[in-house]
């Protein structure tokens, strides 16, 4: 039983960035701009995030530091994304190019960084876990639901099912979601009615952006002590969940949790007896996420309910 | 505005082709990166900037014809990878899986390499077919994913990216690893490609005929592209599937046998860079082959054009020799990487410059031939739309 909530808890690890980089990329797309550069923002956001960490580790620790560096990871993220924006929304580019050259632009950037500024001259930028909570009072004691979400967990996985909330909240209910969704299906008719579409997609380029810097932070903190500069196709397995999961807030969130499970397979499968009795080589293991998003996109892509408008520049002039 | 001047009126011809606004836009692209690059060079590291950024321009002259002849070693598997973007690409498919197809061609020209020296002769020649065999099954794979089912080719290529460099790792383990050096053993010498004769231009570098077969492919890749019906149905594909499905094209045949060439091509580029006789071989990491990525730059500057990949190609590969000689300096060789990254950014973004020339035409004929002011506008932004494609 003790072995079922490790796995559980591991699959939280995986499942929660996933999830809220694919939240991310789900404002974008739904206000019509594809973000294939969720990769490169989340090392972004990741290595502003942790390099802050490192620097403050000395004087200070815990969930305050852990809060403060989120909201240096979200700025970051935030700031690297305007880039995207400005190309897809002002300069009309193509979407997936521009999205590319950020995806190239972050790790050899934050590499030379780590190596320029720190004084070791090394690219890994490396911090203190201090952040573990090994379990909540009141909540991690009920059984079952206590022993999978309220024990040695961290406080990004809770920060995790907020921003869920929150996001089918604000598309589904309030004013500000409607627009941002006409605006990715039928930017012609949004603007016809007094809605900015330049506005509405900006806001959903940044929302990405906040989310992606925060999920590489998010990423790399349970699983690792050390940021090397790449988030390991975090950003494309957000894609797919995010395709996977329809464009719908909560169908990301099974969605997440399917392939969070699968790479706690293929990461922790030498620690589960039962798997390691199969001898089967660990590049087989390795490559189950990757296979198993193929195979499920190969079922589901099919009745696509992409925003109609996704990936094509709004033009003004053109209505 | 005195065009019976010849010399004007050949420049203004010149300046209504599409390579010409093409050209001039992906060379103020690169005009931008290497000012922001040289901007970053100057906040990190003053005293050094100026010098380290003259060695990365120097490239292919810092070390005479050794370097120069290892600028062409180096662009020849990116040609092939850029091929292979820019192939797909002209039937309106990013291909961002050159990486996997690259390496799975890599791999079995390095099995048939160190297996099949009974091939004597042809051995190099069995290899690289091979590898363009393997590279188009791998690349055809997520073309028949997005023909058939609707798979987005962006994430279903990442997804063969990993798959192939997890396979050809576990494949390298079971036959041709070296156990010392965990990588692949090396090759027979008669499954190195011939250097027909380039090393003697080039005394001391790695060039090999590698780069004369790369020309060939391009020429190749030209021609079916500009001068056969089946690239006018794939770039029609290309351009508008819709339209090109109306005029009884088949469009799922055009995707799959797109992705197929370009998995084909990124293979051979595999098969080119590991059978180069350099003394490279393929290791058994989990770090994905650069040269897939690289071939997305490639292509992305040389706008998809198979001549514009080639120079575009070299002058990627000239970058990175200067990024390596760098090393002499404070400087890691990824910034060759962060200036590449800006130039490709700033080619997306070259619309706007294609636009403004465009614009400029379009003010000058107006001026010439007095059309009504009142209609300016209107056809500005019609313009704007046709520019689109």
């Amino acid at each position: 039983m003790e072995m079922l909530y490790l796995l559980l808890r591991q699959t939280m690890f995986f499942s929660i960035p996933l999830l809220i980089v694919a939240l991310g990329g789900m404002f974008s797309e739904r206000s019509g701009v594809t973000n294939i550069a969720l990769e490169g923002i989340m090392v972004m956001g990741g290595f502003a995030g942790i390099y802050f960490i490192n620097q403050l580790q000395s004087g200070m620790s815990g969930q305050l530091l852990l809060l403060l560096a989120i909201v240096i990871a979200v700025a970051g993220g935030v700031i690297f994304s305007l880039l995207h924006g400005y190309a897809s929304i002002n300069l009309k580019a193509d979407q997936v190019i521009s999205g590319t050259a950020l995806n190239m632009f972050a790790p050899a950037f934050v590499i030379y960084l780590a190596r320029m500024i720190q004084p070791s001259g090394i690219a890994n930028v490396s911090f203190k876990n201090t952040f573990l909570i090994s379990k909540v009072p009141v909540l991690g004691d009920i059984p079952v639901i206590g022993d999978i979400f309220f024990k040695n967990t961290y406080i990004t996985t809770f920060v995790g099912f907020f921003i869920l909330i929150v996001s089918a909240v604000v598309l589904y209910k309030t004013r500000f979601g409607m627009r941002l969704r006409a605006c990715g299906e039928h930017p012609q008719a949004a603007d016809s009615v007094g809605i900015n579409v330049y506005k509405m997609r900006y806001i959903g380029v940044m929302i990405s952006g906040a989310l992606a810097g925060l999920g590489g932070l998010v990423l790399t903190i349970p699983i690792s002590t050390e940021f090397k500069g790449a988030v390991n196709g975090y950003g494309f397995l957000a894609l797919a969940v995010l395709i996977f999961g329809q464009w719908k807030p909560m169908r990301i969130l099974w969605a997440s949790l399917f392939f969070g499970f699968m790479q706690t397979i293929s990461a922790a499968y030498s620690a589960i007896p039962f798997l390691l009795n199969l001898n089967i080589p660990s590049e087989f293991f390795k490559m189950t996420p990757y296979i198993a998003t193929l195979i499920v996109l190969a079922f589901s892509s099919k009745s696509s309910k992409a925003p109609k408008a996704v990936g094509q520049p709004y033009d003004q002039g053109a209505r | 505005m005195n065009n019976q001047n010849p010399i004007n009126q050949f420049l203004d011809r010149l300046s209504r082709k599409k390579g010409t606004a093409s050209l001039i836009s992906s060379l103020t692209a690169i005009g931008i990166g290497l000012v922001i690059g040289l901007i970053i060079l100057l906040i990190t590291n003053p005293e050094e900037s100026i010098a380290g950024f003259f060695t990365m321009l120097s490239g292919g002259f810092n070390d005479g014809t050794r370097s120069f002849g290892n600028v062409f070693y180096i662009a020849t598997p990116i040609i092939m990878t850029g091929l292979a973007v820019g192939f797909a690409f002209k039937t309106g498919l990013f291909n961002i899986g050159a990486s996997g197809q690259f390496i799975v061609g890599a791999y079995v020209a390095v099995l048939i390499g160190v297996k099949l020296p009974v091939l004597g002769g042809f051995q190099w020649v069995v290899g690289i077919f091979a590898a363009m065999i393997a590279g188009a099954i791998w690349g055809a794979i997520p073309g028949l994913l997005k023909a058939f089912l609707n798979v987005h080719e962006v994430i279903a290529s990442i997804m063969m990216n990993y798959i192939g460099m997890f396979m050809v790792n576990y494949l390298i383990k079971q036959t041709v690893l070296n156990v010392y050096t965990n990588r692949s053993l090396p090759v027979a010498v008669t499954a190195n490609i011939p250097k027909m004769g380039l090393t003697t231009i080039f005394p001391g570098s790695s060039i090999n005929g590698g780069l004369l077969i790369a020309i060939l492919f391009v020429i190749l890749m030209y021609i079916i592209l500009e001068k056969t019906t089946f690239g006018y149905e794939l770039k029609a594909c290309g351009h508008n599937r819709f339209a090109a499905k109306y005029a009884g094209i088949n469009e799922t045949r055009s995707i799959v046998l797109s992705m197929a060439i370009a998995g084909m091509l990124a293979g051979v580029g595999g098969a080119l860079f590991y059978l180069s006789g350099a003394g490279v071989y393929i290791e058994v990491v989990d770090v994905m082959a650069a040269q897939g990525f690289t071939g997305i730059s490639v292509s992305l500057l040389g706008m998809s054009n198979p001549i514009g990949i080639l120079f575009s190609g070299i002058f990627i590969a000239w970058l990175q020799i200067g990024g390596f000689y760098m090393q002499r300096y404070s400087f890691v060789p990824e910034f060759i990487q962060i200036i590449t990254a800006i130039i490709i950014y700033c080619s997306a973004a070259s619309l706007l410059i294609r636009n403004y020339m465009e614009l400029k035409q379009l003010k000058k004929d107006e001026k010439l031939s007095n059309i009504a002011q009142s209609d300016t506008a209107d056809i500005v932004n019609g313009k704007k739309e046709g520019g689109k494609n």
